[in-house]
């Protein structure tokens, strides 16, 4: 998506004020335009795949955007199919279970047919093969003596944690363990970079890793052999729509066959250790026979731009920036949940079977995990990859606080008060507007007070699609394993909150009849 | 002698609850007509039917000579003024915006109204400079006294007043019933009052009506009832009230 508010604080004002004239989700529908967009799953590797591809085809002269992170297998391949995006770094072993759904192993050719008749292409493969492993610490596996996968059944006490995606696979841990009959007693789900703190302090004795995972080397693990050849080849190539235009896919192609393992895991070692995946990227086209190419065509100048881009950033103009996309996400779908939540608390008052409906629609919206609500909005049409689907899925959120309050507080209005403003002669609205509301003004104001809240810290969940705001730097602190990165989004997030809660509570001086705080 | 409300033949249930069966009641003007009766007797219903927060199932309201209509009521409403025991005032308004509020809405002229107010409050003795104060900060009776402004504010025709001074302590009571008394003679208002207090009807009223189980078991003056009542069931109730007030 092209930049049309790239953020600054300063503006930040100026735009709610825009928000409130210009019917909204016109701003989000600008179109892609002309721009390759390159997605990403939400892993160092593919970041530095991600990165490749985009300088790949910037120096071929295809204007690219490198969307990072934006989720997990589903939510990348809907959003390439949907057209949100172009291009993206996928494992030959993923297609076939996960996308073609396949139990059976294909051949490389009968995968490119598949992926074919859904109007996809597929390189050939980039080089490497990543494909899953059981790791230890190396020092805990020799005192066991433990080299393969089928040495593990010896050993149940030992405590796995395993990655939720891994946990799920059709080809991951039950049928692992299952052809290796291993039963061990203590089995948990971990996110992946978490997982590998776990090991280094010993709460976990074996977990899932990628075959090219910096981490391997850095951490001092073993790879367990894979001694009854379990797991599935899992080579990188890069999917793309046949649409794309032919200098765009040559270019890709020229990537086929030149990222052996060995590289990779030095490519995957780099951006982990920089925290860069821009410069982890650049390291590829230092050291490939293409580089004496790139730079003639490209010139160093480029270079620089590009490390501009990223890392010459500084940190209060990052957190600015972060912040004001934060807020913008938060305050817009507030708004929204405003507007709307506020007329259906109104309706589901009255109570009978509609109210029943829109309270019982709020409630089941609310009960839906965030990622899988996210996960649910991306592949509708209008939604996808985009900010749109950030502030749809925070507004649904918010809206059931608003409602269910709205609601209570006119219901909590006396009977007796009711009656007598009818019995005045009151027409309903100037019951509505001068009574009603008023009198449940605390009510209404306490449920956006919760809604906003709750908005603020789902949104740090918005950058899982790459919507930005402070779950950018929670994201990648949480990929790298890296505290002071989380922190850098988790401190200002929650200050964010606070801050909100506050300003509520002058708010209620401000809206709430002084005769209802006696 | 003129009729102001006449209801006839009038029925209301509701599930079980209270409920009144083929009432027949004329409201005279100018006078105070006083509904009694043991609790659940179906005497705020009449008020709530008359005023329209109720519709009866049969019989026929009329008000001054037309038979009321759900699209017509906000008219009706209008000319009656409605009183009830906690003084219904709207906590987020002050005083004078729970009595200017029907005002304001036609959107009667603001001197106009000023003058009214202070009339009103010249009444109902109440003191102009407790006009800005919330009903949270008024007492029991001040309150009563606001919402009787209130009901009086575009002086209506008929006053419905559902137990207005059940709430409040004997001294302040007593007040509120002697200024009352006042207010309707000056005002040749006319009034249906609802009380469970006979000495209260008595005193307020030009003509008591004791009702049981929803329906009107006699009407007339308290003599009437006393030295001629219609049933064992009006000398129990007199009498009872009575043996209280002696006690």
């Amino acid at each position: 998506m092209r930049r049309i508010w790239n953020p600054g604080v300063q503006e930040w004002f100026g735009r709610i004020l825009i928000f409130s004239w210009v019917p909204g989700f016109l701003i989000f529908s600008a179109s892609a335009g002309e721009q390759v967009q390159i997605g990403s799953k939400k892993f160092t590797e593919s970041y530095v795949l991600g990165e490749i591809a985009k300088r790949t085809l910037t120096d071929a002269g295809v204007s690219a955007e490198h969307r990072q992170g934006m989720g997990g297998t589903i939510i990348l391949w809907e959003a390439l199919r949907s057209g949100q995006i172009d291009v993206y770094p996928e494992y030959t072993g993923t297609i076939t279970q996960e996308i073609l759904k396949r139990t059976d192993e294909l051949t490389f050719e009968q995968i490119a047919n598949e992926l074919g008749k859904t109007g996809i292409g597929m390189t050939e493969p980039v080089g490497f093969n990543n494909t899953y492993a059981l790791v230890m610490l190396r020092s805990r596996a020799e005192k066991l003596g433990l080299h393969t996968i089928t040495d593990l059944k010896n050993h149940p006490e030992l405590k796995f944690g395993l990655t939720h995606e891994f946990l799920d696979r059709q080809d991951g841990w039950r049928p692992l363990a299952q052809r290796y009959q291993l039963n061990p007693q203590d089995v948990i789900g971990i996110d992946h970079a978490l997982g590998y703190g776990a090991l280094g302090k010993g709460s976990i004795d074996v977990k899932d890793a990628y075959s090219t995972d910096a981490k391997i080397s850095e951490n001092d693990l073993v790879v367990l052999e894979d001694d009854r050849q379990f797991f599935p080849q899992y080579k990188a190539v890069f999917l793309f729509r046949y649409a794309l235009p032919t200098p765009a896919i040559e270019a890709l192609r020229k990537l086929e066959g030149t990222i052996e393992e060995a590289k990779m895991t030095r490519l995957n070692a780099e951006a982990e250790r920089t925290k860069n995946y821009t410069r982890a990227a650049n390291l590829y086209f230092e050291d490939s026979s293409g580089s004496t190419r790139l730079r003639q065509t490209a010139g160093p100048a480029r270079t620089d731009g590009v490390a501009i881009n990223t890392f010459g950033e500084s940190f209060p103009h990052k957190l600015g920036r972060w912040t004001a996309r934060h807020l913008e996400l938060a305050a817009f779908s507030l708004l929204l949940s405003v507007l709307v939540g506020i007329p259906l608390g109104i309706f589901a008052s009255r109570g009978g079977a509609i109210g029943h409906v829109i309270l019982g629609f709020a409630g089941i919206v609310q009960t839906i995990p965030s990622l899988a609500l996210l996960a649910l909005l991306v592949p509708l049409p209008f939604f996808g990859i985009s900010v749109r689907t950030a502030i749809a899925a925070l507004f649904l959120y918010g809206l059931l606080p608003i409602v269910r309050n709205t609601a209570t507080g006119l219901q909590d209005i006396p009977r007796a008060l009711r009656e007598s403003a009818i019995a005045l002669g009151l027409s309903a609205r100037a019951r509505l507007w001068q009574i009603h509301l008023p009198m449940a003004s605390r009510s209404i104001l306490a449920g956006i007070k919760t809604s906003a809240v709750i908005n603020i810290g789902t949104a740090t969940l918005a950058a899982l699609i790459g919507a930005g705001g402070l779950g950018e730097p929670i994201l990648s602190g949480l990929n790298l394993n890296d505290h002071a990165t989380i922190l850098q989004g988790a401190i200002p997030a929650a200050a964010l909150a606070l801050l909100v809660q506050s300003l509520f509570d002058l708010l209620d001086r401000v809206l709430i009849p002084k005769g209802l705080r006696l | 002698m003129s009729v102001l409300v006449q209801l006839v033949g009038v029925s209301k249930t509701f599930g079980d609850a209270a409920a009144v069966h083929t009432v027949d009641l004329s409201v005279e003007r100018g006078k105070t007509t006083v509904l009694i009766g043991p609790s659940g007797c179906g005497k705020s219903t009449l008020l709530r039917l008359i005023i329209g927060l109720l519709q009866p199932e049969c019989g026929q309201i009329q008000f001054d000579g037309t038979q009321l209509r759900a699209d017509k009521i906000d008219l009706v409403r209008r000319r009656v003024g409605y009183v009830i025991q906690e003084g219904g005032l709207f906590p987020h308004l002050t005083a004078r915006g729970n009595i200017l509020l029907m005002a304001r809405h036609l959107g009667r002229p603001e001197n106009e109204m000023l003058a009214r107010l202070s009339e009103l409050c010249a009444l109902t003795r109440f003191p102009e400079n407790l006009l800005g104060r919330y009903p949270l900060e008024l007492s029991g009776g001040q309150r009563q006294r606001v919402s009787l402004m209130r009901a009086l504010m575009l002086s209506p025709e008929l006053l419905l007043l559902d137990e207005p001074l059940g709430a409040l302590d004997p001294l302040v009571r007593a007040a509120l019933q002697k200024d009352l008394k006042e207010i309707f003679a000056r005002l040749q208002q006319t009034a249906l009052l609802v009380t469970h207090d006979l000495a209260e009807a008595a005193y307020l009223g030009d003509k008591i009506v004791l009702m049981n189980e929803g329906r009107i078991v006699q009407q007339g003056s308290l003599n009437d009832l006393r030295e001629r009542p219609a049933s064992n069931f009006v000398s129990e109730f007199i009498n009872a009230q009575r043996s209280l007030a002696v006690v």
